[in-house]
Parts: C-alpha cells; sequence; structure tokens
C-alpha cells in the first residue's frame, strides 16, 4: 500500500470514530438513563469523539500534503478545518461536563449543542465527498 | 506525491448515502457494544443498559444497515465496477454482518427481557457479536480506502 492509501485509511477511519462519539453523545442527551448512560457512555463519547477529531485533522493535512491536486488553502479544506473547529468547540461544554461528573449542561443547552456538533459534521462529511472546487 | 483519483459528479450522492449509513451503522453498533459492556459490569443498571442497547440495536444498526446497503447497490450501479477483489470483500462483510447484526438484536431483546437480572449469556453474545461486526467492518472500511487489486 502507498502512503496515500494509508493516509486514506486512517483518516476515514478516524472519521468513523468521531462519528461513534458524535452518536454516543446524541445518546447521552437524548435517550436519557442518567448515571447509568453517563457511566456505560461517557467515557467511550470523550475518547473516540477526541482520538477521532485529533485523527481526521492530522491525518487530513497528510492527505492535503501528500496529494498534489490539493493544497491547504483550498477552500473545500478550510471549510473543512472551520466546520471541524465548530463541531469541536460545541463538544468541548458536554465533555467537560460528563468528565467533572458534576451537573451536565442544562437538558436545552445540550441538545443545542448537540445540534452543532452533528449539522458541523454532516456539512463536514458533504464537503468531504462533494470536494467544492477540487 | 500522489495524484488524487477524480470521481464524477453523479456518485456523489450514493456515496455520501452509503457512507452516512456506514458510519451510523458502526456508531450505532459502537453505542450497543458500550450499553451491553456497561451492563455486564454493573450490574445495579442492568435494566435501563440492556433496554437501551436493545432499542439502539433495533432503531439504529439495522436501519443503518439497509441505508448502507441501498447506498452501496446505487453507487455500484453508477459505477459499473463490475466485481473487483475490494467490492467482493464489501459485499461478504455487508451480508454477513446482516445476519450478525440480526442475531444480535434478538439476543439484546432477550437479554431486554431479564431485566434486573442482568443480560448473563444474551448480552455477553451481543458483546462478542458486536466486536467481530466492529472488525469486520474496519476490514472493508480497508477495502473501500485501499480497493485491493
Amino acid at each position: 500500500m502507498s502512503l496515500y492509501e494509508w493516509l486514506l485509511f486512517f483518516h476515514v477511519l478516524a472519521a468513523f470514530l468521531f462519528v461513534v462519539g458524535l452518536v454516543a453523545y446524541g445518546v447521552l442527551v437524548l435517550a436519557g438513563g442518567g448515571v447509568a448512560v453517563r457511566r456505560a457512555l461517557g467515557p467511550a463519547a470523550i475518547g473516540l469523539w477526541n482520538a477521532g477529531g485529533i485523527g481526521v485533522l492530522v491525518l487530513g493535512i497528510g492527505l492535503a500534503l501528500e496529494v498534489d491536486a490539493y493544497a491547504l488553502w483550498d477552500g473545500w479544506i478550510l471549510a473543512a478545518i472551520v466546520l471541524w473547529l465548530v463541531a469541536s468547540a460545541a463538544a468541548g461544554p458536554l465533555g467537560r461536563g460528563l468528565r467533572s461528573g458534576g451537573a451536565p449542561p442544562d437538558a436545552g443547552r445540550a441538545r443545542l449543542l448537540l445540534a452543532v456538533m452533528a449539522l458541523a459534521t454532516t456539512a463536514l462529511l458533504i464537503d468531504m465527498i462533494v470536494k467544492p472546487g477540487a | 506525491m500522489m495524484v488524487a483519483a477524480i470521481r464524477p459528479d453523479a456518485w456523489n450522492l450514493p456515496l455520501l448515502v452509503h457512507v452516512t449509513g456506514a458510519m451510523l451503522l458502526v456508531a450505532s453498533l459502537g453505542v450497543v457494544l458500550a450499553l451491553m459492556a456497561g451492563s455486564l459490569r454493573w450490574g445495579e443498571h442492568a435494566e435501563v443498559l440492556t433496554g437501551l442497547a436493545f432499542r439502539a440495536s433495533l432503531v439504529g444498526v439495522l436501519p443503518a444497515y439497509v441505508v448502507m446497503r441501498a447506498g452501496a447497490e446505487w453507487i455500484a450501479s453508477e459505477a459499473a465496477w463490475g466485481e473487483p477483489a475490494w467490492i467482493g470483500i464489501g459485499f461478504v462483510t455487508a451480508d454477513g454482518g446482516l445476519l450478525l447484526a440480526i442475531i444480535a438484536t434478538v439476543l439484546a431483546w432477550r437479554a431486554a427481557r431479564r431485566g434486573a437480572h442482568g443480560p448473563a449469556g444474551a448480552g455477553r453474545a451481543v458483546v462478542g457479536l458486536s466486536i467481530v461486526m466492529l472488525v469486520a467492518y474496519a476490514v472493508a472500511i480497508w477495502a473501500m480506502t485501499a480497493k485491493p487489486a
């Protein structure tokens, strides 16, 4: 396998982990279940979202540097980085609430943060597939 | 340095459907795995966690599988790749995965019915099947990205 294929494989794998983290956050926020669900899903949500997010970003930059046709300043790559930052910023308060073991953000705010994470991640996926302007 | 393959625009929507379904499938499986493993570990929460694991399997894993598989058929018909090895790997993991997903959902239902008594063997089987499916889907992701042969 070439370096490009390895980078692409781990980039896509990281994207899957990112979405597992997102869905775990979704269950935590929307399904209720209290302490039991927080104990079972909290570490997975935080760990997979963070590991997947870092992997997507680092390996995505690696791909942009490796592939002749891409440049870091391409519009669709800059858009992806902005969407990644938006999703990460929204996840911060949710993750902090879970890590501290204290009171999570109130239900309305948690739903809003989750919606921002989900919309940014969906837009990121569309951007990666359509690659507008590439 | 590498020149990226250029994909026709007509493939974007079916690819988006396929990838979205696959991501939701893997995500739902991950949630089922974490919840069922949690119910085995913390017996005092077994009723809540097994019930939620069953619901995640029923309304997450199975519908996501349908979206992933429909997207796969759609893009395969658009692209007319024939039958290279990497598509074969995808179909084998997808079709085998469906059987395992159905079995895991039935077992999750049985575990949920045990309520506060804990998921017992059915729960352990769901955890095992989920791990097998996740490993198989990691292989499928490798096949879809590296496209061997």
